[in-house]
């Protein structure tokens, strides 16, 4: 793997661009409003009270640090290298996604603005954007995909219970790419006293970089861990990339530490040859979409395409635009992962660690199960546990011809 | 000087208010759109404005969603667009043609792509919704080589500053976006709007056209008070949709309604030169 031309990394620019990815292709009426968010974060990126504040919400609200656990049982299911989970999953809402969340309210908090919007896929970020909005107090509108509705029915009444209310989206193809471009429309509309809480390391600057800051705590606390463990770094690190927010977390505190690989697992679906999947950088080109540049997945005529995978959370078309320069530069691999072979890395984990993932992490234990195989059991692998799999159970229920 | 350039600058001694009319390409079929645009020009339309379908228009209100899906469905595309244009151009060489749009539709196999065939097209400007003239640094020498404005938009958010570096690059006009919120929203403000105009109007030649939230006649004629143009798009494609069973009567229908636009603005335009 090349390593990353200029050292320290320093991407983005000024204007928010991954070499030619990101950017803010965004209409102008919002501008102004990217412009302040832009400006807010960069003086509180270094403000001591500010990173004070953050971290006591992380450690007293999310219940950070989370573990980095080694998986012996799995391990030794496998063969191979040493597999390492970093436990996403233990989280406050039970995902990466309240780190997020609770950096952004702290934000918004700061802008004096009391009402957040989100959207949502399988209703994690909405949950935890509903449960930040009740602990600051703020009006909570979460825009989900009228499909995602009905297939998520527990995570919508959970945010209604959190106070939010969950407008169901129409539009297009009624999912999370449309949820995204009605949380939009809102902000455009509402633009003065609203905050836009995006969920994942996508969206025009600063968002990208905004996200990817915020969820950095994941990587570095494995870095620390892995030093006080094992002392040395991982071999690699491995997580499932739907916009990309867990694996940027998880990779960018090691992007200038050559000797660490990042691979990022996305969506195969029913297999990339099908054309059913959610992998754009595996299977896409570059093109515009909620406001950045970025790989996606479009038609001949530049029409966003509807995609498939099992797992609601990586069912995105789009991919944040710093996991795209990273794939044009070498500094991370991405490969993907098919919906079966997701469920079986889902029924692996259980059965030899007794631990339930989200069917989007369980796309990142599938590919950590190919990869261990070819190294040597010296090696060491951190597989990013992104969240729970409660939520998931139903489905899994489903595919075994079971009824509650 | 561009078709939208000469056309404009006249009218801009002459004190005519330019009307605009914005319709989705291809909706509700590809057979009505040539005959839609030929009675708008004969309503008294002065610019098209021809929506190319994207799948994901995020600045839109729910009525030019919904068209952009209809088109969709009818399969239209980059090139049934420019054919549109082409066949327009048959028979009115005179009136300018937008087209608008989103990045990802219009820009899918690069600018010099899409001038060359817009051009050849007959083609005046183009409008990207979702492209500030921060990211187009490298399109906009495409444009200007072949003659292609690009039109830019200023919002009511935009500071000063922003705007008058939008019009120090923008091509043909600026594209006053009137509210904020998405196209066809309910609660535009006209007075309020005349002093953001004015204030535009005061560091550019570049005529000012005002779009969004215009919905009848009196909206239109207190604009056309102090903007050099007046936009209309959600309204008509409304009067389209209704139609979309009888779509024999779209032709007619838009006449007539952009006729009453015209008049309310021609009326205010009679009330400022005496």
């Amino acid at each position: 793997m090349s390593p990353v031309n200029r050292k320290p990394y320093n991407a983005p620019d000024d204007g928010g661009h991954f070499g030619e990815f990101g950017g803010r292709f965004v209409a102008e009426t919002l501008t102004h409003a990217l412009d302040e968010l832009t400006e807010l974060y960069e003086n509180l990126s270094t403000d001591e009270a500010f990173r004070q504040r953050f971290e006591h919400d992380l450690a007293h609200y999310v219940g950070r640090p989370t573990p980095l656990y080694e998986a012996r049982r799995l391990t030794n299911e496998i063969g191979g290298a040493r597999i390492f989970l970093k436990r996403e999953d233990l989280n406050h809402t039970g995902a990466h996604k309240i780190n997020n969340t609770v950096g952004q309210a702290l934000l918004a908090e700061r802008m004096g603005k009391r009402r957040v919007i989100a959207e949502t896929g399988a209703g994690q970020h909405g949950v935890a954007t509903a449960t930040v909005a009740a602990r600051f107090g703020f009006d909570c509108c979460v825009y989900m995909g009228e499909e995602d509705v009905k297939r998520q029915a527990l995570n919508v009444y959970r945010m209604k219970l959190l106070g939010a209310e969950v407008v169901p989206v129409s539009s297009g193809s009624r999912t999370l790419k449309d949820a995204m471009n009605e949380a939009m429309r809102d902000w455009v509309t509402n633009v003065d006293d609203t905050h836009y809480i995006i969920g994942s390391v996508a969206g025009p600057h600063p968002y990208p970089a905004l996200v990817r800051d915020f969820q950095a705590v994941i990587g570095r606390e494995t870095k620390e861990q892995s030093l006080e463990q094992l002392g040395r770094l991982p071999d690699v690190l491995i997580a499932c990339v739907g916009g990309g927010s867990n694996a940027m977390g998880l990779f960018f505190p090691f992007v200038d530490d050559d000797g660490v690989d990042l691979v990022g697992v996305e969506a195969a679906g029913l297999g990339i040859e099908t054309g059913r999947h959610a992998a754009p950088l595996n299977a896409g080109r570059p093109g515009v979409l909620h406001g950045s540049r970025s790989y996606l997945m479009d038609d001949d005529d530049g029409q966003i395409q509807e995609t498939h995978s099992i797992s609601a959370g990586l069912d995105y078309p789009g991919v944040g635009p710093e996991h795209s320069y990273w794939k044009d530069i070498g500094r991370a691999d991405y490969v993907a992962v098919t919906d079966e072979q997701a469920v079986d890395a889902f029924r692996l984990l259980n059965r030899t660690e007794g631990i339930m993932p989200a069917l989007e992490s369980s796309h990142a234990i599938a590919y950590a199960a190919v990869d261990a195989l070819r190294r040597n059991n010296d090696e060491i692998i951190v597989v990013n546990l992104s969240g729970r799999g409660d939520k998931d159970i139903q489905t899994i229920a489903d595919m075994d011809g079971i009824k509650f | 000087m561009s078709r939208i350039g000469s056309r404009l600058s006249t009218y801009k001694r002459t004190g005519k208010t330019a009307l605009v009319s914005f319709v989705t390409a291809g909706d509700p079929s590809v057979a009505t759109t040539v005959p839609a645009l030929h009675a708008l020009v004969r309503g008294g339309v002065d610019i098209l404005e021809l929506g190319v379908p994207f799948s994901d228009p995020e600045a839109e209100g729910p009525v030019i969603q919904k068209s952009s899906e209809r088109a969709l469905a009818n399969g239209v595309n980059l090139v049934a667009v420019l054919d549109m244009v082409r066949d327009f151009r048959q028979t009115d060489t005179n009136t300018p043609v937008l087209m608008m749009g989103y990045f990802n539709s219009l820009l899918h196999l690069g600018p010099e792509h899409l001038v060359k065939n817009a051009v050849e097209a007959g083609v005046d400007g183009v409008i990207i919704v979702n492209l500030p003239p921060e990211e187009a640094t490298d399109i906009q020498p495409v444009f200007a080589a072949a003659e292609l404005d690009l039109v830019f938009l200023i919002a009511p958010t935009t500071t000063e500053a922003r705007a008058r570096s939008i019009v120090s690059v923008a091509g043909g006009f600026i594209y006053y976006v009137s509210l904020k919120g998405v196209t066809g929203a309910q609660h535009l403000k006209v007075e309020t709007v005349r002093k953001e105009v004015l204030r535009v109007q005061s560091y550019t030649a570049l005529p000012v056209m005002v779009g969004f939230g215009v919905k009848d006649p009196q909206d239109a004629q207190r604009i056309a008070a102090y903007a050099d143009g007046v936009v209309v798009g959600s309204a008509l494609v409304r009067t389209m949709e209704a139609l979309q069973s009888s779509e024999g009567q779209i032709p007619g229908a838009l006449e007539a309604q952009v006729r009453k636009l015209r008049d309310a603005m021609d009326e205010s335009d009679q009330d400022q030169r005496e």
